[in-house]
């Protein structure tokens, strides 16, 4: 048996683990996909193939001695740079970075996905600290979109969004602090799950902003996305957010039925500043899935609003030796928006903190009468690379700010989220389905619905 | 003519021991409006005086 492109990652790990594939040659033909396509795509920044080839040998030799393994053997996956690797310096889309010295040890979701018999294939692009919509990098260059290689492949989880949208590997782990799950998923047309704020550890991995930092997979169907979630998730004293919950396997679930869910439309913010693409991929999700009810969001404006100023402040704050020692070394648009994120006053994110608070107790309060809320990923499907301006309804507005405003006020409370992405032509779009804090089954479980009814899919990658 | 903010940037760079180059005080200054306009934002919404702040979420 040899793999396809666009194998998923259950059937190979069903096939690995029934002994028609080997651990190796998915491997293999992982890393000579990367080496075919990844000239055009630049996702990956790293490959780690020695590595690979060591871990995939291992999960054979269990396999011809009888023993057991884990329900992702032999599934190639790859890891936004800002995951620890051990051996490669922790470069978070930067050249500073770069002159740290080697990880010791992987990152935390790594071992688990390691245990559960998944291999390692590499590192991925992304942007300059993780303060980017778009998946240009200034150092690297761009990751593209494997639809169109003229266009962005989202960021700031880039390389994962167009590694997995080329079916360069069936999963990929990124980080999302204001969007940077969905919005690649959005624009390459797959699945992204942001958990809940504390559910995933995030040991081990290079911070942006600690109180929004998230991190999640992406994969080309949800039984991969869901797989993935479950092996990663358990507590861990080395994330001071992470949850103490159990394990709540979502896998057994995705079956179940979805009809007596309540599901509703964001209206308001959700439902402005939004291309005809994005209407039309939430209506089609709504349709499918009978929702008809719109729900105001109260002040998710001033919410994406309040996302922006703790993550520029808390972003300078982190950053704020690296750019009095190094600031030519930044990438000059991050330099400066971190800059002046330093200069706001602490009274001012005090306040943003505060409101946050507040923000949460109105979404709970709406999620006592609904299980679901739908919102566009994206405002649009993926730009150009390098363009500036979009026009929508007449009037020129920065693309780079605009992207993430339907993500933003979600992140901002820590909801779950999966974004779906609906295969419009000529370019797929994203679609979040939002849920109460914690129930990242009920997100699954319906994008898997869709699935199913085949309104949301990964399309085939058209670029390559 | 100097820009408004121009005076806070120049105090707030040496309170920081943060250096802006006048190169790039165009775009540090555009960005700190952006941010002040947001925070400004959030600054009018009236919230109770024993309101807690959320600095480490728990969803």
């Amino acid at each position: 048996m040899t793999t396809k492109p666009e194998m998923n990652a259950a059937d190979i790990a069903k096939a690995v683990a029934g002994g028609q594939l080997s651990a190796l040659a998915a491997t293999e033909a992982a890393l000579a996909r990367i080496k075919q396509h990844d000239t055009i795509l630049n996702s990956f920044t790293d490959v780690t193939a020695e590595r690979a080839r060591t871990k995939a040998r291992a999960i054979d030799a269990d396999i011809a001695a009888g023993k057991a393994v884990g329900p992702l053997a032999g599934v190639p996956f790859a890891v936004k740079n800002l995951f620890d690797v051990a051996g490669l310096p922790t470069r978070a889309g930067s050249k500073i970075n770069r002159d740290l010295a080697p990880a010791k040890r992987d990152a935390t979701l790594i071992e688990r996905m390691e245990v559960a018999g998944a291999v390692l294939v590499g590192a991925l692009n992304m942007g300059e600290y993780a303060y980017d919509f778009t998946g240009e990098n200034i150092h690297d260059g761009p990751s593209r979109n494997p639809h169109d290689t003229t266009r962005m492949s989202g960021g700031s989880s880039g390389g994962s969004g167009s590694a997995v949208g080329g079916a360069l590997v069936p999963i990929a782990l990124g980080s999302d602090t204001n969007g940077s799950i969905r919005v690649p998923s959005s624009f390459c047309g797959i699945f992204g799950l942001k958990p809940t704020y504390g559910r995933l550890s995030r040991a081990r991995s290079f911070p942006f902003v600690a109180s929004l930092d998230h991190l999640g997979p992406f994969a080309r169907s949800v039984t991969d996305l869901a797989l993935a979630y479950d092996v990663m998730q358990g507590p861990d004293a080395d994330d001071g957010a992470c949850t103490t919950r159990d394990v709540e396997p979502v896998t057994p679930l995705l079956g179940e039925s979805i009809s007596t869910l309540r599901v509703a439309i964001a209206g308001g913010h959700f439902q402005k500043n939004v291309f005809p693409e994005a209407v039309e991929a939430v209506s089609r999700v709504a349709k499918a899935l009978g929702a008809t009810q719109v729900i105001d969001i109260p002040e998710a404006s001033r919410a994406r609003a309040a996302a922006y100023v703790i993550t520029t402040t808390e972003g300078a704050s982190l950053h704020l030796d690296r750019l009095r020692k190094r600031p030519n070394d930044f990438d000059p648009a991050v330099r400066d928006r971190l800059i002046a994120g330093a200069m706001v006053p602490a009274a001012l994110v005090d306040r943003a903190q505060k409101f946050r608070r507040w923000y949460r107790a109105q979404l709970a309060e709406i999620f006592k009468s609904v299980d679901v809320l739908l919102a566009p990923a994206t405002p649009c499907t993926a730009p150009k690379l390098g363009q500036v301006n979009f026009n929508l309804d007449g009037v020129e507005l920065p693309v780079r700010a605009n992207i993430g405003i339907h993500t933003q006020p979600i992140s901002f409370i820590g909801l779950p989220v999966v974004a779906v992405p609906v295969p419009l032509e000529p370019l797929p779009i994203g679609v979040q389905i939002i849920c109460a804090p914690w129930r990242e089954d009920i997100a699954l479980r319906v994008a898997h619905a869709l699935e199913k009814m085949g309104v949301v899919a990964a399309p085939a990658p058209r670029g390559l | 003519m100097a820009e408004p903010l121009d005076d806070y940037i120049d105090a707030v760079s040496k309170a920081l021991a943060l250096p802006v180059e006048e190169a790039w005080r165009p775009a540090v200054r555009a960005n700190l409006e952006v941010s002040l306009r947001l925070a400004r934002l959030v600054d009018e919404f009236a919230l109770p005086d024993e309101t807690e702040p959320a600095p480490i979420f728990t969803a």
